[in-house]
Parts: C-alpha cells; structure tokens; sequence
C-alpha cells in the first residue's frame, strides 16, 4: 500500500515546547525538510515559571503522514507533548482575524450590517476605512473575508487557529 | 570542589573527562584557543589533531563504532564548523553518538557577520540530532552533561555544543553529571509486553519466517547481538542483515542469509520477498532494502521493533510495532517465547529452508578469476581469509562497489567490528573511521577497505596517522574508476562514463612513502596472497595498491525501483530486464 492511494486530510495538533532560542525554526525545518504541508502555526509562551510555550500546527496528509509528523515531532529533544486534537477527543478551535475594509456610501454600510451578523467588532473607523476584529472557527473567517472583498476588502491578518481538548485534561 | 571557580574552558574538560571521555579529534583556529589552551595544561584527555575537520568527525564515528562510546569533536567556529557538516550528516544517517564542540564567535558579535562568523546551530539544526548554543558559562556543564545523554540515549546521533570564546573564557562553576536533574529526552526501552506476546505468536505460527536486522541491533549493545544470536537459533529461523547490521549475528552461522537489499544475496532478498512473518529488529525499511515499496514483501505479516517511534511506519506499514530498545524486547520475546513453549511448525519450516537452499544454490556471489587480472573480490576474499581467524580485527570502508564487496565477501562474527557509510553514503569516510578506530584499539588490525576516488576525498589524514603512528592498512582496490557510478553509467546510461574515470591518479606507493607509510602493489592475481602477508607483517600504516578489473560490476543487483524477486544476478540478466524510465529517476 502507497500512501498516495490515501486521503489527505487536515489535523490541529498542539504542541508544548520548552521556550528557548531556535525551538519554532526545529519545529518549522522538520515540515519544510520532510516535505510536510503547513496550513497554520501559532505560538506564545504559556507558562512563565516552567518556560513552556505552546504551538498550534494546522496540517494535512494521508493518517500515515500525520502519524509521522506526530512522531518525528515528539523525538525533538525541547518538545513535551504532542496531541492531535483531531482525532484524539474533541476539541474546540479558534482564531482571530482583523479585517481592514475601505470605501463609502452604501458598501461602507453594508461591510458593516454583515460585520454585526457576524458579531465582528469595529476596532477602528475612519471615513473611508473600518478594521473590524472577528473571532471563531477558520471557516467563519473565511467567509466573513470573502464577503468583505466586494466591499472594498484592503487588508487582512489572521492569527492562525488556537486549539485546546475539550474536558478535564490538559495537554 | 564542586563550588570552586573554574574557567570555561577548564569546566568543559572536567564535563568531557566525568562523562568518560578519554580522546577527542579536533582542530584548533581562533574561536578554540581558550579551550586549547586549557588541553594543553592537562594529562586526562588525549587530543587527535586531523588535517581537516570532516576527518575529525569520521574518526569519531569509527572511535564511536567500534567502541560503544560517544566519539568527540572539537573544531572551530565557522569554517571549522561547516566543515564537519558532512560528519555530522553521516552520524545522524548512521546513528552514530558523537558531541561536537564547535568553537564561536563571543556572543556580542554574534550576528555581525564577525571574523569565522557562521550560524552554526542554524546549520547544524537539520543534520543533528540536537543542538545547542551556550550562551552564558553557567550553563556550559549542564548543556555538555545533556549534549552527552542525548548523543547516547535512544536511538543515537549527533549533538553539536556551540561555545561562543566568551563562554569558554568566563569564570564559573562546574557541577558534576549526578547533580544536574535532565528533565528532558527520555525515551522508551522497555517495549510494550502485549505487543511482544502477539508478536511471539505470530513468529510461533509462521511458516516462512524471517528476521531482519539492522545498525540498531549494534546501537543497543554486544548483549543485544547476543540474544538476537540466541533467539534466532531457538526458532531456527532464516536470519539476514542490512549493511548497517552486519557483525550483529555471526556470518558463518548456517541460518544466516547473507546482507540483503541493493547488492545483498539473492536467497535473502528471495526470502523477504516470499516470507510470511518478517520480523525487523532495528532497521529502518529503506529505499535500499525495500526496492519498490508497493511490492515489498507483499504477502507479510511484518513486525517492528525500533527504539524511535518514527521509525515505523514511515516506508512500510508494519502489523506490529514494538517501540523499544532492542536487547530489552529481545530479551522478553525469549522469555515469552520459552514460557508459551513455542513450538514451530517443523514441517513447515523445513519446505521454507528447503525452498531457501534452492536459491542459495544460485550461488549469487560467484565470480570467476581467471587470467591476468586481479577481480576485487577475490582480492577481498583473500583478505578474509587471511585474517578471519586473527584476533581483533575490524574494518571499515569508503563508498561504492569495494563497499558493497566488503559486505558481501567479509564474515563478520562480532558487533562492532564493521565500520561504513550507509545512510549517507560519504566518500571518504573510510581512511579517518580507520584513523579513529585504532586510536580506540592501539593494539588491532584495522583494514581500510577502499577504493580510490574515495580515499583520495579525505587522503590528507594519512598525515595524522603518521603523526600518532596509527597502524593502519588501506587495502585499495584501484580500478581508476568511481566504479559505482561507472557501473550505472554503463547499466542506465549507455555506457557513457561521463566524468566517472580518474586521471592523474597518485603513484599509492610513493604517496604511502611521503606519508612515512609502506606502499605495496599487486598487479597479478597471484600478488595478491604475498601482499596480504607482507602488510599484515607490517607494524606501520600501509597503502596496498591491488590494481583490479577496471570494468568488473557489483552484482547481485536490485535495481533502483524494481521489487525483490526482480532482481539482476550478473551481466547476462541485465539485457533481459531492461531498467524503466520510473525507476531512473531514482538513486
């Protein structure tokens, strides 16, 4: 069996890394030498007094590519964890985009109207301009950010997704 | 003691000697000089200094080897650093434990593009296991006390240790290995006792078992060669060995088949293929081994025990893995495996060696020397049996077809005993393995079997081992030729050598002489046998020229991208299976 006969699918996986110099360019060289796919990556220390950080990785692959980027993930010497919030257990994710939108008149009200369905909040507002902050799942986003093209879409930055296990356990 | 104020450089030593380190290969330049200054007012540690950098890290991949010990490299920043780059790839291919100290720049001009400036953990990052940069003294003793348990724990490889001069120059304090608490790098031994028991069952029932078995085997010490040994002779079971493996059950035992893969035996590669049961003891199923993946050993049951959880299922979907380390799992699949009272199928089990017998009978190896011209395998075999029954002999090689013989015609009956280039495949690996090997053992025969394309790339060593007096013998089989590349050129590419002949090739003898060696030469078969023996006498290095075939191939062959049972015997097969356009893209 080749892995190419299998589907690809995409897996959040949560990483706790030791916070230390050259951690994030170990974990990014493993998907970039090994040919792995990155959809999204965030990191942010979690924990002060332990000096951990955490690292949300959105990636795709056949279930024998995401076992291996699983497991060379976790033979790196500063990585603690590795959790495929996919597949082991639900999970709830996140992220958060601001989305700058220019123009005027009847498109500057509509961006608007679409931005409360959207429970997107007005960061910043000119007259010709609002920034307007939305969180939820990347699909939402997504939509929210297609709708906004027509309207005069000038600008995006996006979070990446953040992840965590539903329940009682911790990473 | 613990709380007296020590220099850098003075604690990095005192980390080197508490973690049994007795000699390190390096080179100094000006990043280094505090720490070679600080070798210099010492008698603990023996320095080997090498002529270039990657020779520094091949001799301690053949100290490594050949000993079970971490091998250690001391070179300086920059170019000092990206020349044992190549080292450092090899080790991590080869899981070979080494801790290279790279000298660099003091950490305020780190970033200024300084004087023998290079980002050397950004380098090194991919081709180690792990690295680090030490940025203030009071870390030096835990990081080198971690560097080490990293190089040798789990499945092991290479740590750089960054020491930027400041570093090495500060005062501070050492603390010894048992007062530093290592949270980090932990990995599994023990394998999961389920995962044995089925595994202990599905061998018990098998009908056309086979063991396969890697580098791992030897990573995990003599005792695990030994219970492998013990194991497959309680089953009776066919036993074969990667290139890596070999030495890790002995040669000469009936049940083994000989290496398997690219250039391994026809009934070994025959067995994979056909077998039913396959169990791979700390190999890793590469492009060498399997052929194309999608007929590997179709019809298997395959179970896998490997000490890294990547290891598996990363070519070849296996049914049981066992993730541990290999003596520890062996050890329980004996006990399971006697408790239970395994009792094989016999009957069985004697159609699958008969059927084994039928293709040994191919006799794969043959070769026939005939005529005026040395044939490289005979040459080899001539050397094994000059030597097979000496003491404490080990070899090591460079890359390409004089590889590829020495696996095949060389028995090793030990671990350890068998020093190349797999994963990597580095020319010029063998000359400093060699230099590296005997520094570890003053008292053995340590044969370089090269070729000479290879020993030329890291020919400058010849000058250590005069320096240190290294008795080292490099039995060269000069074809003039990169006989590998000439041998696909010839089977891919229409016989066009393109760039793969070697002019201008150094007289070896007079080359052994400027060096303070011995040069001998053989040019007829018949030479061959007195300048064995005349080397073997010889107390000093030695660079015996055996001029051999220029033209001869490496068969058997599985070639690039073709399965197992398509595999090329010798020049009359390869007209009949014509290589396809897929499997030339391959290497």
């Amino acid at each position: 069996m080749t892995p190419k006969q299998e589907t690809e699918n995409a897996h959040t996986i949560a990483v706790l890394v030791d916070n230390e110099p050259g951690v994030l360019a170990r974990v990014t060289g493993l998907f970039s030498g090994r040919g792995y796919n990155i959809e999204s990556l965030t990191v942010a220390e979690v924990s002060n007094e332990e000096n951990l950080s955490r690292i949300t990785i959105v990636t795709s692959g056949t279930p024998m590519i995401i076992e291996q980027i699983k497991a060379q993930l976790s033979r790196l010497v500063p990585i603690h964890a590795v959790k495929d919030l996919t597949i082991e257990g639900p999970s709830v994710e996140r992220e958060l985009a601001l989305v700058k939108v220019g123009g005027s008149g009847e498109k500057r009200v509509e961006s608007l109207r679409i931005a409360d369905i959207f429970r997107a909040r007005v960061l910043d507002s000119t007259n010709e301009s609002f920034v307007f902050e939305i969180v939820g799942d990347t699909g939402k986003l997504s939509a929210f950010i297609e709708l906004m093209k027509p309207l005069g879409l000038v600008d995006v930055s996006r979070t990446g997704v953040v992840a965590i296990a539903r329940g009682t356990e911790a990473l | 003691m613990a709380n007296q104020q020590m220099t850098g450089s003075e604690i990095l030593l005192k980390c080197l000697v508490d973690q049994d380190v007795t000699e390190i290969f390096g080179y100094p330049g000006g990043a280094v000089l505090p720490i070679y200054d600080a070798i210099f007012n010492q008698n603990a540690l023996r320095h080997i200094l090498v002529r270039q950098e990657a020779g520094a890290v091949h001799a301690a991949e053949g100290y490594a080897r050949s000993t079970g010990k971490v091998g250690v490299v001391l070179v300086t920043s920059g170019p000092g650093a990206t020349n044992a780059v190549t080292g450092l790839t090899d080790a991590l291919m080869d899981s070979i434990p080494i801790v290279c100290l790279t000298g660099q720049v003091p950490t305020h001009l780190i970033g200024n593009d300084a004087f023998q400036e290079a980002d050397t953990t950004g380098i090194t990052r991919p081709c180690t296991k792990h690295n680090y940069l030490v940025k203030t003294v009071d870390d030096l003793a835990r990081t080198v006390h971690e560097a080490f348990h990293v190089a040798r724990g789990g499945r092991p490889g290479p740590v750089v240790v960054d020491l930027p001069k400041d570093v090495v120059q500060a005062p501070g304090v050492y603390t010894p290995p048992n007062k530093i608490k290592l949270k980090r790098y932990d990995p599994q031994v023990k394998g999961d006792l389920k995962a044995i028991k089925q595994a202990v069952e599905l061998l018990a029932k098998s009908k056309k078992p086979v063991f396969y078995c890697g580098g791992g085997v030897i990573n995990s010490g003599p005792a695990a060669s030994q219970l492998l040994t013990q194991f497959v002779r309680l089953t009776g079971y066919p036993c074969t060995l990667t290139l890596m493996g070999l030495g890790a059950y002995p040669a000469s035992d009936p049940q083994f088949l000989g290496m398997l893969g690219m250039h391994g035996t026809y009934e070994a590669n025959l067995a994979m293929h056909d077998c039913d049961v396959m169990v791979c003891v700390g190999a890793r199923f590469d492009d060498r081994i399997t052929g194309k993946l999608d007929e590997f050993s179709p019809g298997s049951k395959k179970i896998h025990i490997d000490i890294d959880p990547s290891s598996i299922n990363k070519n070849v979907r296996v049914d049981v893995p066992i993730i541990g380390d290999v003596a520890h799992v062996l050890e329980d699949m004996i006990k399971i495996w006697k408790s239970e009272q395994a009792k094989p199928d016999q009957k069985a089990l004697k159609g699958w060696w008969k059927q084994i017998d039928e293709w040994r009978a191919k006799d794969c190896l043959k070769y026939t020397q005939k005529g005026d011209v040395i044939k490289p395998q005979y040459a080899i075999q001539r050397l094994y049996e000059a030597t097979r029954n000496l003491d404490d002999v080990f070899i090591t090689t460079e890359v390409g077809q004089h590889q590829m013989w020495a696996a095949q015609f060389y028995g090793f009956e030990e671990p350890n005993r068998w020093m190349t280039s797999g994963g990597l495949g580095t020319m010029g690996y063998g000359l400093p393995s060699a230099m590296g090997v005997q520094v570890a053992h003053p008292d053995a025969l340590v044969i370089d079997i090269a070729g000479e394309a290879s020993v030329i790339m890291n020919i400058q060593e010849m000058s250590t081992i005069a320096q240190y007096r290294l008795p080292v013998k490099v039995f060269l089989l000069n074809n003039e030729y990169m006989g590998m590349v000439r041998q696909w050129q010839e089977l891919l590419y229409g016989g066009r050598y393109a760039e793969s002949y070697m002019e201008s090739l150094p007289d070896f003898v007079k080359l052994a002489e400027s060096f303070g060696a011995v040069g001998l030469r053989a040019e007829k078969p018949g030479d061959v046998d007195g300048l064995i023996k005349e080397m073997l006498a010889i107390d000093k290095a030695v660079i015996a020229d055996v001029k051999v075939d220029k033209l001869e191939n490496c068969f058997p062959m599985i070639p690039a991208g073709s399965a197992h049972n398509k595999m090329l015997l010798g020049p009359e097969d390869k007209a009949e299976k014509p290589v396809t356009e897929d499997s030339m893209v391959l290497v």
